[in-house]
């Protein structure tokens, strides 16, 4: 059986799946090609799922506090099978909803492990057959997967990835985290608030590192209050999984300690997914683990195309999407189109307290030659956040002194991944600090914190 | 009621169509959207859907009629229950107020005296006429026509605005890259004043296309193959996005007058003879701009720039001079030529333009001035006219100095003319004024002695 299409994407995550819907908008005859579930990992194995298990970890958590609210409960507790089932209908939920958009969109899922088998065409295997599908434009959207680092490979039972931390059979008792990126602190902020002892190893100087330093020290003192272990400048020498425990060697400032957990998991990055794609044959070029594109998504062969974490970081669902749609606008020929800006696109991590944040933290501003005003608005002085209870973080924007462009905005605290689209939006629209002073900010809100730090960047905050 | 349907203004500058075709008869039910007509105009062809459910009772204009004009009638609509009769003494032209008495009547329209009492703008028992004014299918609708756009808006992200004025930049000379052209911050960034429209700075992979303009690529009418595509480079860019944008805004008007060189030559060859110890050899070309340069003194009313709110009158006379180059030209600027004697200005000439082939000019040498001169002399070339480089508001087109016979006091002789030919900038220099310019600049030229004064 051989099909024929006018676009074809390999992998229905983010970056895939809208990438196929819009081709579609564009009059394309339009297929995808999944080999697992559609929707890829954010939805099945990453964000979606991850915020479900948060949400409960959130709540749990406020049981705990709930005599400060004038509550009281006896006998909270948790099942870990119940956190799970509803994380994993969650995912099924909406790995469904891509399904019904799929068939909205007129769009043929081909079921499968998809490889470049010449021009225009992919051979599609699956159960041992293998059918032809030809395509004018092939867009490989396959992802990424944890990277192991030598010595540190995952085993599925002791060595956890992303994937089995994320459906505990049951809660581990001691758990050390290797990395403190957004995966990592995710895990940490889950299992420690569900209760696990928690340890972090992070071999750069401090935690969160790709966020303000400002925020990783907020954050590192916030962590640690709850009780969470930080090792910074340190990294996991060895190792030793003996029966059901792991023992590591931690080094740190020149020092070496062991200690021993129930679990680990990795989180020390991703890799794309270049394996059995046949990029080689077709001539793709592949560069440390991802395939080398421009900014809309061509491979310099022709006809072929990818984008998302395939392509290299930020390892983002919403710069993958925004790639997909980049790709197919320019294949389609329209006018206008841009490649994605880099340094506007938001990076959110759910832990407790949440951190968000976009452009340029302080430091690289000032790296960048800019001179800069900075503000900082902290959520005690803001009444919502007082009112609910979590007045712990605050608001930080870097401007150019001289022009008020908003280089950057990093958050840490109550719901401020929700708050971030705000400071994007201003920076998509090149607003100055006029037009953020000028704007009316809801009164109460946690917003009212992006206000006040915009006022106190130009020595005019209100409320501090 | 009845409700007549109106000939529909398809774009706000739309005055009047032709009505192609009729897709309902008389005696058809129509329902709210159904196409009834094809309204044609010199741009585009258009559907009219009803808005009021019906039967069509009358057509007015039948199809195939030219010049239908806006806002009249074209049929009427019978609503459900009504009959023809009530068609009787009903007027189809709009109820509102028209300066004149509308000609058009329904056609069942026999009393005079009924139609006269429905003609008149007040209120009555009726009331406003339901006007049903044939909605229009497309994007292009307008009914009523919106307010015209503002041409002078000019789409820019604040941060631009801010960048665009510390550089004193001028916005409206650049090109925007963002979501419909909005200038962003890309676009100011590397842009320096005067210096043009910046190249934005994303261009996309199929260059050029944006200089096309509104027309067709050309690439569609010819064979690949059959020609070498040469990428443009900077500077054609520029010269193809500025004189464009002067021949679009600048009302361009052109005057013609021709000078007699023969004295001037004498003087030049006076001249050369005895500054050859010098090595001074000062050109034909020389004298035209000090005699431009002179002429804007004495007619300084022509030594400006339009400046939207203001004319920018210059104290100086800031000559330009076209130069030439591989692939383009570049007009570098001889500053206070009416300070500079002919020797300074040959000076000067001689090194702007070889510093112009060697790509060596500093924006100072090229920004700004008050006036320009093109000289196409050399090539043979007799007449010719030029397009003004903003922010300068005229340009003096020189051609070539030849014999030519000539009529002097009834006695038909020969004498060396050159013809020049003058374009002005009409917001900023009216005709008589330019004549002023072009005839202060004959009498120097034809007697260069007064150069000297």
């Amino acid at each position: 059986m051989a099909s024929s299409y006018d676009l074809v994407v390999v992998g229905t995550g983010p970056g895939g799946y809208v990438a196929a819907i819009r081709a579609s908008q564009l009059g394309m005859k339009t297929a995808v090609v999944e080999r697992a579930e559609l929707g890829g990992i954010c939805l099945n194995w990453g964000c979606i799922p991850t915020k479900a298990l948060l949400r409960t970890s959130e709540i749990y958590d406020h049981l705990q506090h709930l005599d400060d609210f004038g509550l009281s409960a006896d006998n909270v507790s948790f099942d870990i099978q119940k956190v799970v089932k509803r994380s994993r209908k969650v995912a099924g939920q909406l790995s469904s909803g891509i399904s019904f958009l799929m068939k909205k969109n007129r769009i043929d899922v081909i079921v499968g492990t998809a490889k470049l088998a010449g021009k225009g065409k992919l051979s599609v295997e699956k159960d041992g057959k293998t059918q032809d599908v030809t395509a004018k434009h092939i867009v490989l959207a396959t992802g990424a997967r944890a990277r192991s680092l030598p010595g540190l490979e995952p085993d599925g039972e002791t060595v956890w990835t992303y994937r089995e931390a994320m459906v505990p059979k049951e809660m581990p008792k001691k758990l050390l985290v290797i990395g403190s990126g957004a995966i990592g602190i995710e895990f940490a902020s889950f299992y420690k608030t569900m209760g696990t002892d928690v340890t972090v190893v992070e071999v750069m100087d401090r935690i969160l590192p790709v966020e303000d330093e400002d925020v990783s020290a907020f954050a590192a003192k916030a962590f640690k209050k709850q009780g969470m272990k930080l090792v910074t400048g340190a990294r996991v020498a060895a190792l030793d999984v003996k029966g059901g425990t792991a023992t590591a060697t931690i080094e740190a400032g020149g020092k070496s300690s062991k200690d021993t957990f129930d679990k680990v998991i990795l989180a020390v990055g991703i890799t794309g997914n270049v394996e059995d794609l046949g990029l080689e044959d077709a001539g793709v070029k592949v560069d440390r683990g991802h395939v080398v594109v421009d900014g809309y998504g061509r491979t310099g062969v022709d006809g072929i195309y990818a984008i998302g974490d395939l392509t290299g970081p930020p390892w983002l669902a919403h710069k993958a999407s925004h790639e997909g749609i980049a790709c197919v606008e320019k294949i389609a020929g329209l006018k206008d189109v841009h490649p994605l800006d880099t340094s506007n696109i938001p990076g959110c991590t759910y832990c407790r307290p949440q951190v968000a944040s976009v452009g340029m933290t302080e430091a690289k501003a000032k790296e960048a030659g800019h001179e800069v005003r900075v503000g900082t608005s902290p959520f005690q002085g803001n009444g919502k956040a007082i009112a609910l209870g979590e007045p712990d973080g605050f608001i930080k924007t870097v401007f150019d002194k001289k022009t008020g462009e908003l280089l950057g905005a990093h958050m840490i605290g109550p719901e401020v991944t929700e708050l971030i689209q705000g400071y994007t939006v201003a920076r998509q629209l090149e607003t100055t600090e006029a037009e953020l002073m000028q704007a009316v900010f809801p009164h109460p809100t946690l917003s009212e914190a992006m206000h006040e730090s915009v006022l106190d960047a130009f020595g005019r905050v209100l409320h501090i | 009621m009845p409700i007549p349907i109106l000939m529909p203004a398809l774009s706000p500058t739309m005055e009047e169509g032709t009505l192609a075709k009729w897709l309902v008869k008389e005696g058809d039910s129509v329902a709210s959207g159904d196409v009834i007509a094809e309204i044609e105009t010199d741009k585009a062809t258009m559907e009219v859907e009803a808005v009021d459910e019906g039967t069509v009772a009358k057509i007015l204009v039948e199809e195939g009629t030219e010049g239908v004009e806006i806002n009249k009638p074209i049929a009427v609509i019978l609503e459900e229950g009504e009959d023809e009769s009530v068609l009787d003494g009903f007027d189809a032209a709009p109820s509102t107020p028209s300066p004149h008495p509308s000609p058009q009547r329904g056609e069942g329209d026999t009393d005079g005296s009924a139609a006269q009492a429905n003609t008149s703008p007040q209120g009555g028992e009726e009331g406003a006429q339901r006007v049903s004014d044939g909605k229009v299918r497309g994007a292009e609708a307008a009914t009523p026509p919106a307010p015209e756009k503002n041409a002078d808006r000019i789409f820019a992200s604040p941060l631009a605005r801010r960048i665009a004025a510390d550089k004193g930049l001028d916005l409206s000379a650049i090109k925007g890259s963002g979501p419909h052209g909005r200038i962003v911050k890309a676009d100011v960034a590397g842009a320096t004043p005067g210096a043009g429209p910046s190249a934005p700075k994303k261009a996309t992979a199929s260059s050029g296309s944006e200089l096309v303009g509104s027309l067709p690529d050309p690439r569609l009418y010819y064979d690949d193959g059959s020609y070498e595509e040469v990428p443009l480079d900077g500077m054609r860019k520029s010269i193809a996005r500025r004189l464009t944008q002067s021949k679009q805004e600048l009302p361009h008007y052109y005057l013609t007058i021709d000078c007699e060189l023969d004295e001037l030559l004498r003087v030049r060859k006076e001249l050369n003879a005895r500054g050859e110890t010098d090595s001074i050899k000062v050109s034909v070309n020389d004298f035209i701009i000090r005699a431009s340069a002179l002429a804007l003194m004495k007619v300084p009313d022509c030594n400006v720039s339009y400046a939207g709110d203001a004319l920018l009158k210059h104290k100086h006379a800031d000559i330009g001079v076209a130069v030439a180059l591989d692939g383009g030209l570049i007009t570098p600027i001889v500053k206070a030529a009416d300070t500079k004697g002919l020797a300074q200005i040959s000076a000067e000439v001689k090194d702007l333009a070889a510093r112009a082939k060697d790509k060596k000019l500093k924006p100072s040498d090229y920004e700004g001035g008050s006036f320009s001169v093109s000289n196409l002399g050399m090539y043979g070339i007799k007449n010719f006219t030029a397009v003004i480089n903003p922010p300068q508001a005229a340009i003096m087109a020189v051609g070539a100095g030849e014999e030519r016979p000539v009529v002097k006091n009834g006695v038909l002789g020969a004498a060396t003319m050159m013809t020049v030919t003058l374009s002005c900038d009409h917001r900023a220099i009216d005709g008589a004024l330019g004549a002023q310019l072009l005839q202060a600049f004959k009498v120097l030229i034809e007697d260069p002695l007064t150069m000297l004064l």
